[in-house]
């Protein structure tokens, strides 16, 4: 596939994949244009740190920015903040942004990630009820978690609970809604949710499991949540936790292949050769799963579209990594490598009580994933077996006696 | 402000001014060093920022966490002098500070 050279590369989208996907552009020699178009007001930051030591106080903005705004000036990246891209004539290859200005490109990289999704409820509206998808978003948040006040977080994925771990820091009351019956339902297995639940529990966190949400509450200011079996939870603040939908609108509006986000090949271009899709919006196919169609909300998502097309764009192939996540709760930290989703048995490291421990899941024979609490070994080992296509016995890699290290250099 | 010097596994050096406060591995990532990658931003959870202290400085960077021991058992390359830069604290007793990189992070 050619496509001509390439002088001009806009991207669309200033999160991660994006200022990754610029950064790492300069760094490979390329010496044409790099124009990154975002509609937040500051350069790429990094979002992980939101719901962990931003939401918290620990770090500040400065800190949370992937680089300095200078450093864009540096490498001669057009950084266009604040700024909405609005159209793609794919025939002219142009980007129209709002206000009507057009910016020709050779290719076209679109990271727009995901939007947050809004509770669909009367009174979703009202003040205190927040989303939380920007470092904006938390600066709202931040001013009102105060010691004592009443939390209601809906959603009990890892954002919604490490919310509530920090709000519980904060010494705030927490109480988490989920409408499934245990929490993470659609992450990790039910033995590891059931830890986590039990965590949370211990720390202070109210759970209603299988709770739905009907109507938010209050007049101008939320002052609760009423639920379908007309329960009605006290709140200062509710945190909708729900996830994202992928912004996909530029490239519907554009007429490219859209499914659960906008679907590339291994090399992250979309049904225009001349137009790829990273990061939260976009559905690749995964080297390392049978080439399952997958869209990974994640860093290592980002960063490996960032990596591929940067690659791709200046003649240079990149090795993918395995699939690789990671959540911190008070004290806990839980790093995962791998795809879970469809496997058929569970093995255990090291056991809960420790709260130390690694779940190893298992599609037939092989090792598909791992979730590790303070566990980082049996992490990384893990990983790096899936990453290489190698297995461990379950047997093996349950015993404890042996280092984690010495079982990956043995395994086939 | 401190000063870190940065040496390329190519020999290519990057001094730096790194504000105390921060990691060894945020400087070189905000100035964009190139060979830190440091994927997860400084959460140890992806090995990407390693580093091989200058022997001199051994004393003032002090010990490898248990955490960030069990990481660097599954890296490239490891030495004694072998650290996570992410976990190296910037402080005014580091100033003039000598890191090298290993030749890859992954």
């Amino acid at each position: 596939m050619t496509t001509g050279e390439i002088r001009r590369v806009i991207i669309i989208g200033a999160g991660q994949a994006g200022g990754e996907t610029a950064q790492r552009l300069r760094q490979g020699a390329f010496t044409g244009d790099i124009t990154l178009i975002g509609e937040e007001p500051t350069a790429p930051y990094q979002r992980p740190p939101l719901s962990k030591a931003y939401l918290k106080g620990d770090l500040d903005m400065d800190r949370l920015l992937l680089r300095p705004a200078s450093v864009y000036v540096e490498e001669q990246i057009s950084l266009l903040t604040k700024t909405r891209a609005v159209w793609i004539d794919r025939a002219n290859r142009k980007v129209r942004v709002e206000g009507g200005r057009e910016l020709p490109y050779d290719a076209l990289v679109l990271a727009t990630g995901g939007k947050p999704r809004k509770l669909p409820l009367v009174g979703a509206d009202l003040d205190g009820v927040h989303l939380f998808r920007t470092a904006q978003d938390v600066d709202r948040i931040r001013a009102r978690f105060k010691a004592g006040a009443k939390l209601i977080v809906i959603g009990a994925g890892y954002i919604g609970l490490e919310v509530a771990a920090v709000a519980r820091q904060c010494g705030l009351e927490v109480t988490v809604v989920e409408t499934a019956v245990r929490p993470l339902a659609r992450v990790t297995s039910p033995e590891v949710a059931g830890f986590f639940l039990d965590e949370h529990t211990r720390q202070g966190v109210r759970f209603v499991l299988g709770g739905q949400p009907a109507v938010i509450k209050g007049q101008e200011h939320v002052t609760g949540v009423g639920l379908t079996d007309g329960a009605e939870l006290p709140a200062e603040i509710v945190i909708a936790g729900i996830g994202i939908a992928p912004d996909v609108a530029l490239a519907e509006q554009c007429g490219l292949k859209v499914e659960n986000g906008i679907v590339t090949d291994g090399q992250c271009r979309t049904s225009d050769p001349n137009i790829f899709a990273i990061g939260d919006c976009a559905a690749r196919p995964m080297v390392h799963f049978e080439d399952r169609v997958c869209r990974l909300e994640s860093v290592h998502n980002a960063v490996e579209g960032a990596k591929i097309v940067a690659g791709v764009l200046i003649g240079k192939e990149h090795a993918e990594e395995a699939p690789w996540f990671w959540s911190d709760q008070y004290d806990l930290k839980l790093q995962i490598a791998g795809l879970f989703q469809g496997y058929d048995r569970l093995v255990f490291r090291g056991v809960m009580a420790d709260r130390a421990f690694a779940a190893f899941y298992y599609k037939g024979d092989r090792l598909i994933a791992v979730d590790a609490v303070n566990r980082p070994g049996e992490y990384l080992g893990a990983k790096m077996l899936i990453q290489t296509g190698r297995t461990l016995a379950p047997n093996v890699i349950a015993d404890t006696s042996r280092p984690m290290k010495e079982l990956v250099a043995s395994a086939r | 402000m401190p000063k870190i010097t940065y040496i390329e596994h190519n020999g290519k050096e990057h001094v730096v001014d790194a504000p105390a406060g921060q990691t060894v591995m945020e400087a070189a990532v905000k100035h964009a060093v190139p060979g830190i990658d440091a994927d997860c931003g400084g959460a140890c959870a992806c090995a990407t920022c390693h580093v091989y202290v200058d022997p001199e400085w051994l004393a003032k960077t002090g010990e490898q966490n248990s955490m960030e021991q069990s990481m660097l058992d599954f890296a490239n390359d490891v030495e004694d002098n072998s650290r996570l830069s992410c976990q190296i604290k910037v402080s005014d007793a580091l100033d003039g500070l000598v890191v090298r990189l290993p030749k890859s992070q992954h």
